[in-house]
């Protein structure tokens, strides 16, 4: 059956919220609205006042008391209406939650989600089209979680839920809809992604392309074109930005020995720059024929006009276009 | 008789096109001048005061010219609005676009109390303060659009459009408040006698980083007019939900305050006149809660009626539009004529459909404008493209 990502999320925290009682979910329009954008569609009507809670715009009050009630022995998972809005709050997701296990040294962990979409979007400018995987990529003591499909969605969500730690999940606006083909195996209760693993979602032989979320469908489909040319190009999908799942990368690295890293985010101290610098330092490094290379997001705040905003991401011409000079065809 | 109708269908109207610049009208109506009154007084609604001995006073008064511009401005809000929904659901307008139809009162009356010289910021609802402070309604469109002729170049869109003393348009609620302090301290720095109006709505009152600038507003006496625009939902929620106390005008606590009555134009403006008093005067900040509306949704996303209902927006525009409310006002007391506000209804539209057409048709800005406006003041520069053979070039 096909599963759009939006549901995958939904029946996750559904599954979740009736696992176990501690769960619960706050943020902005989560409850009598069903969501901004519908992802916690009829979980309201369903679980009541208690565990599904409509906030106030207050952000950084907001996610200090998701911090708070984690911390105290529930399970939160706080949504984010975008990760832009996170900045807002930034300082509880860092300082109050991602280091605690580390400065009380074991005594205080802070089993919490934060989610939302994160990333560009359509047409909604400079202050809401921003990718924070880079930022929160940085943080020890944070595990960033980044799905494409559903099947991600579901796993990676369900993973985030249960993980004693917290857990920022980067979901895409654009990808919402999108529907997936969902296996009887990934639509059983227990069916869990783990965190800290990437996935290949097609084998080549002539060239690595790493990427998460939205972009794993632009390389899947500039793979396409690139097929009919002869040249065989292998998709990783990373699923995770932290822990990075270096080894599935390197692996890949030396089967083929060439990398391209596509990302959505902007270049600078970015997450292709991060695979690039631990393939420099790792094992891997010698099996390069040619520069490793990324893909990004153009190095400006996001344009509104429509054509200026297609030219500010990576499209499918671009990834082409550096696979084809990293091969020197 | 031919030459009198030649008079009315081309010559009058032709003169009136050009006295426009100037702000006379020629009337296409048979009374003339003397037969209007030229001035009338109004009894306006009590504000509601908070740490204040005295309000603002309880009459208006209202030229018969400032009433055709009130009413003129206020249309073409109107008119604006609704024709950027169009423009949306025909997906010519992307992204986010957020409507202000039913609250021109506050824009209108605000602008109305305050000099051009002053200066005013407000969140993403901010097409009507756009027009106010002096944007044309072809740029503001074409803005919407996404296009070279828009009021940032195509490159802001809905929430980020600017003008002189008009500091946006911003899209992170709450954000615009401490910004708006910071006006303000700068206009008492530089001792011109200004000050920073400062808008955020129900949803916004409860950010932290309000309070935080009502301390330090309070503290430092910033000339500065906290406006609190309730529309009684912060998107989906309503005031109950969200606010402990849905008393805004009372949240700044140390800072006086009034409630006002957001859908009488008169009311907004002798309010924002008095706040304006009590700021130049040196007492520091003040606050003011507008009571008001609007009829769509949060944004075009939200049909807007799953937390309220369709009697209770019928109900507002039936008992408390603000352009009824004026025009009932002017027409009762012989202010104006019937024809002749339908004569700006014609006129109005008309700046629409031209504006829209403008905004339809003007081309999307040039791909080598990409990577401009990084840096004020700064040598051009490159700047790294979607991969690293691709380097584009940015000037200020």
């Amino acid at each position: 059956m096909t599963v759009t990502v939006r549901d995958a999320l939904n029946q996750a925290m559904d599954e979740e919220l009736e696992r176990d009682e501690r769960v619960f979910l706050l943020g902005e329009e989560v409850a009598q609205y069903d969501g901004a954008y519908k992802v916690s569609r009829g979980l309201w009507k369903k679980y009541g006042d208690k565990r599904i809670i409509d906030t106030p715009i207050t952000e950084m009050g907001f996610a200090g008391i998701a911090v708070g009630a984690a911390m105290a022995g529930l399970r939160p998972i706080c949504e984010f209406m975008t990760f832009n809005f996170s900045m807002q709050a930034i300082d509880q997701v860092i300082n109050s939650a991602a280091k605690t296990y580390y400065m009380s040294a074991g005594l205080q962990s802070v089993p919490i989600v934060f989610r939302g979409p994160n990333g560009a979007s359509a047409g909604v400018a400079a202050q809401h089209s921003q990718c924070f995987a880079a930022w929160y990529g940085h943080c020890p003591g944070l595990k960033v979680v980044s799905p494409w499909s559903a099947e991600d969605a579901r796993g990676l969500l369900k993973s985030a839920i249960r993980d004693d730690n917290p857990v920022v999940f980067l979901e895409n606006e654009l990808m919402y809809g999108v529907p997936f083909e969902m296996s009887e195996e990934v639509q059983s209760k227990d069916f869990l992604i783990p965190i800290g693993k990437a996935k290949i979602e097609r084998q080549g032989n002539h060239i690595t392309l790493v990427s998460h979320s939205r972009m794993v469908s632009l390389c899947l489909d500039a793979a396409a074109v690139l097929a009919k040319e002869g040249i065989e190009c292998e998709v990783i999908n990373m699923r995770t930005i932290r822990p990075l799942d270096a080894e599935a990368i390197e692996t890949s690295i030396m089967k083929t020995n060439h990398l391209v890293t596509v990302e959505g985010g902007w270049p600078q101290f970015g997450i292709g720059a991060e695979i690039l610098a631990w393939i420099m330092e790792g094992p891997a490094f010698n099996y390069l024929d040619a520069p490793a290379v990324r893909v990004t997001g153009v190095d400006i705040p996001m344009p509104y006009a429509k054509i200026l905003e297609d030219n500010s991401i990576p499209q499918i011409k671009d990834i082409i276009f550096s696979v084809k000079k990293t091969l020197n065809v | 008789m031919y030459i009198g109708l030649l008079q009315i269908y081309f010559i009058v109207p032709w003169l009136a096109s050009c006295f426009r610049q100037s702000g006379a009208r020629v009337v296409v109506s048979a009374r003339t001048y003397a037969d209007f009154t030229p001035q009338a007084t109004f009894d306006i609604k009590k504000c509601d005061l908070h740490k204040l001995e005295e309000g603002p006073p309880l009459q208006a008064m209202l030229s018969r010219e400032e009433g055709l511009q009130y009413y003129r401005t206020m249309q073409t809000m109107r008119r604006m609005e609704l024709k950027a929904d169009q423009l949306y659901k025909q997906k010519i307008i992307r992204g986010f676009c957020h409507l202000y139809d039913g609250q021109e009162a506050c824009a209108v009356g605000i602008e109305a109390g305050i000099n051009l010289s002053d200066h005013l910021i407000t969140a993403y609802r901010a097409h009507a303060y756009t027009l106010t402070r002096g944007g044309t309604v072809r740029e503001i469109m074409a803005e919407l659009t996404g296009r070279r002729g828009g009021i940032a170049k195509g490159k802001g869109g809905s929430m980020h459009m600017y003008t002189k003393n008009f500091y946006g348009g911003n899209g992170i609620v709450g954000a615009q408040v401490p910004l708006g302090a910071g006006v303000a301290l700068a206009c008492k720095y530089l001792g011109k006698n200004e000050l920073c109006v400062c808008l955020y709505g129900d949803g916004a009152a409860n950010q932290g980083q309000i309070f935080e600038t009502y301390n330090m507003a309070s503290l430092w006496k910033l000339p500065c007019i906290f406006i609190c625009e309730n529309n009684k939902y912060g998107m989906g929620t309503s005031v109950e939900r969200a606010a402990a106390s849905t008393d805004y005008y009372k949240r700044g606590d140390f800072i006086p305050g009034l409630r006002v009555d957001g859908m009488d134009i008169l009311c907004v403006r002798e309010a924002t006149k008095f706040a304006a008093e009590h700021c130049r005067s040196g007492k520091g900040p003040i606050l003011m809660e507008l009571q008001t509306y609007r009829y769509h949704g949060h944004s075009m996303s939200d049909p807007g009626v799953s937390y309220r209902t369709r009697e209770e927006i019928q109900e507002v525009r039936s008992k408390s539009d603000p352009i009824s409310m004026l025009k009932d006002r002017m027409l009762s007391n012989n202010m104006a004529s019937v024809e002749e506000l339908k004569e700006i209804d014609v006129e109005v539209r008309k700046e629409i459909e031209d504006a829209a057409q403008f905004a339809t048709t003007d081309p999307e800005p040039p791909l080598d404008d990409l990577c401009n406006h990084i840096f004020y003041n700064n040598p051009p520069m490159e700047v790294r493209g979607t991969n690293p053979w691709t380097k584009l070039k940015s000037v200020s």
